[in-house]
């Protein structure tokens, strides 16, 4: 238990659409991040599904129910928010109970599940403590506590990991793939971050300017993405876009290529260039050619490579790995 | 205290500065209340001087007691003030919560609507006000000032709140939506502590212009039962003669009360800044 489907979803402010008309369904225990630029409507989607933002039209159906007109405690949810959102005035207990004592629970109960995830989540030593005494990293696994105290169908999260440093972030990602695979649960993720999206998502949904542009496993989307937008946003450094016009090739508009696919020599290739950066992380380097014909294409190698600013370079791309886009950006084959 | 950012000359500026207006700020009370325990020659032969062996009376003191009803007038203050200020704090921020929280037609006219009695003053009005208050006979009692107070204090009552209310955290009122707290609850238990600070700034405007008010005591409920205390000194002003040390006794213990209120809302002014500051 734990599906839901959404049909034709479209949340209006006065004139501006946020949402578009989106359709989707996500089969009981899926990870399925959306992710999209700001803007985008991923939090305003994941607000509709949640209960806090009624839908201008279309339909919510969690477990197959029509939960349009229930109200947000109700639908069976649980929501981590980008802020934490603990009450200050409650103890890390307090807080997590708080859902099941309003649902009428008896007190035994709460206690025993408050228990439970406080240990899944090493939250032990915390519970007598206010959320004004606990550093970020745990407030947000007492806001994730909390989630799980509920025994939701639906996990809700909305970008948990925004207000986290870099390591605590990364931490926290492996904690919540690891809670996932142990509650077999349904999670709706929103973030901006890819590489999120990437490491946790069964599916990802990448949605842009209201719409949903394409739906897929992160491979499906990185191999074979479905236009120039999820070409774009998926990857990084991004896909290089060069105008087919100028290699001369017809058919397409515009040609892709990832910068993990361009080798790079001292000598010979194709498309001559100069560096003019190039960035030395030890595990990659990533270098910024600037081509006779082509413009700027970002190359990235792997490992050491003694290259620097203003060498001249040749660049060679795996042809095979081209991906080539019509007019209207969409891909064409494939 | 950091070196770095005082320099000798420039705290001496600021100190003398402060002291300044702290004598200005304090000095007439300060006369007041030494006024009140001389004699009335002492009074007017040597107002700044402080009572002596010699000057020292509590005449007016026994004046102001001797008048019997006075105890009167400042349970009537007292009680004007505390149920007006609680009025005012519970519909501004009740108003101010929904209209930051909720999306509704004409939600903006509504805000402008409600602040517009801050540029407007009350007494104005006066004249409809009384005639209001016969309609309805209840001239002479304290409710007639506690309904006029209430909606003298809640335009910047909700004016302040108001802005106040935005600050709070949209996710914490959602986690409580979700958690399956009613609004209710939401707005006493999450959003009211939160803004503490912010009703203790607005108890003290309410309540001094309240306490200090002679002009809707005089008219609406002048008669002996529901006198408030600053028109209860004004029967020791008389035309002819006036009882200055009745004055000032009733007027430095008028101060008394005031200041007591003041001290519990500043004390909640200050926790709410602090446990703002380390969240």
């Amino acid at each position: 238990m734990g599906s839901l489907t959404l049909t034709n979803i479209r949340k209006s402010f006065g004139q501006v659409d946020v949402l578009k008309g989106i359709d989707l369904a996500v089969e009981d225990g899926e990870f399925v991040i959306f992710v999209g630029p700001s803007g985008c409507g991923k939090s305003t989607l994941l607000r509709v599904i949640a209960g806090l933002e009624d839908a201008t039209s279309g339909s919510v159906k969690i477990d197959g129910k029509e939960v349009s007109n229930v109200p947000p405690a109700k639908r069976g949810i649980a929501m981590v928010f980008q802020s934490y959102a603990l009450y200050p005035h409650l103890s890390v207990r307090d807080n997590m109970g708080l859902g099941l004592k309003q649902a009428g629970a008896p007190a035994t109960d709460i206690a025993k599940r408050v228990e439970a995830a406080s240990t899944m989540l090493s939250l032990e030593d915390y519970l007598g403590r206010r959320p004004a005494e606990l550093s970020g990293g745990q407030r947000q696994r007492v806001a994730i506590g909390r989630a799980i105290v509920r025994e939701p169908k639906l996990f809700l999260f909305d970008e948990p990991l925004s207000n986290l440093d870099a390591a605590l972030r990364v931490n926290t990602r492996i904690e919540i793939a690891r809670l996932h695979r142990k509650l077999k649960s349904t999670m709706i993720y929103v973030t901006h971050d890819q590489v999120e999206a990437m490491t946790l998502a069964n599916r990802i949904v990448v949605l842009n300017k209201g719409v949903v542009e394409q739906v897929g496993s992160p491979m499906e989307l990185y191999n074979r993405p479905a236009n120039l937008f999820v070409a774009g946003f998926i990857g990084s450094p991004q896909m290089n876009f060069i105008d087919a016009g100028k290699l001369g090739e017809s058919g397409a508009k515009t040609i892709g290529i990832r910068p993990e696919h361009i080798s790079v020599s001292a000598e010979a290739g194709p498309w001559k260039g100069s560096v003019t950066h190039a960035e030395h992380l030890g595990a990659d380097t990533i270098l910024y050619v600037e081509t006779e014909k082509l413009g700027l294409v970002t190359v990235r190698l792997f490992g050491e490579h003694r290259f620097h600013d203003d060498d001249v370079v040749f660049l060679t791309p795996d042809t095979a790995k081209t991906y080539r886009f019509d007019q209207g950006g969409r891909v064409i084959g494939s | 205290m950091s070196r770095a950012r005082s320099s000798l000359p420039r705290s001496v500026a600021m100190h003398a500065a402060l002291i300044l207006y702290t004598i200005i700020a304090v000095a007439p009370v300060l006369i007041i209340i030494i006024n009140s325990f001389k004699d009335r020659r002492a009074i007017f032969s040597s107002p700044l001087s402080l009572p002596g062996p010699n000057s020292f009376s509590l005449v007016g003191y026994h004046a102001v007691f001797a008048q019997g009803s006075f105890v009167t007038y400042f349970e009537n203050s007292l009680i004007v003030t505390v149920v007006s200020i609680a009025l005012v704090l519970v519909f501004g921020a009740m108003a101010a919560f929904a209209l930051s929280e909720y999306r509704f037609r004409g939600n903006m006219l509504m805000g402008l609507y409600l602040a517009l009695g801050i540029m407007i003053p009350i007494r104005l009005g006066t004249i409809a006000i009384l005639k209001l208050m016969v309609a309805t006979h209840l001239v002479d009692t304290l409710t007639a000032l506690i309904l006029v107070y209430t909606a003298q204090g809640l335009p910047l009552a909700i004016f302040i709140l108001s802005e106040f209310m935005h600050g709070v955290s949209d996710d914490l009122k959602n986690a409580g939506r979700i958690d399956g707290l009613s609004e209710y609850r939401i707005f006493f238990r999450l959003v009211l502590p939160l803004i503490r600070p912010a009703m203790a700034t607005v108890a003290v405007f309410t309540m001094i212009p309240i306490w200090n008010d002679l002009w809707f005591p005089l008219i609406l409920a002048p008669s002996e039962a529901t006198k408030t205390v600053t028109l209860g000194a004004q029967m020791f002003l008389g035309q002819f003669v006036t009882n200055w040390n009745a004055v000032l006794s009733a007027l430095s213990l008028a101060i008394l009360p005031v200041l007591i209120l003041y001290l519990i809302f500043s004390r909640q002014l200050i926790r709410g800044i602090t446990s703002g500051a380390v969240k």
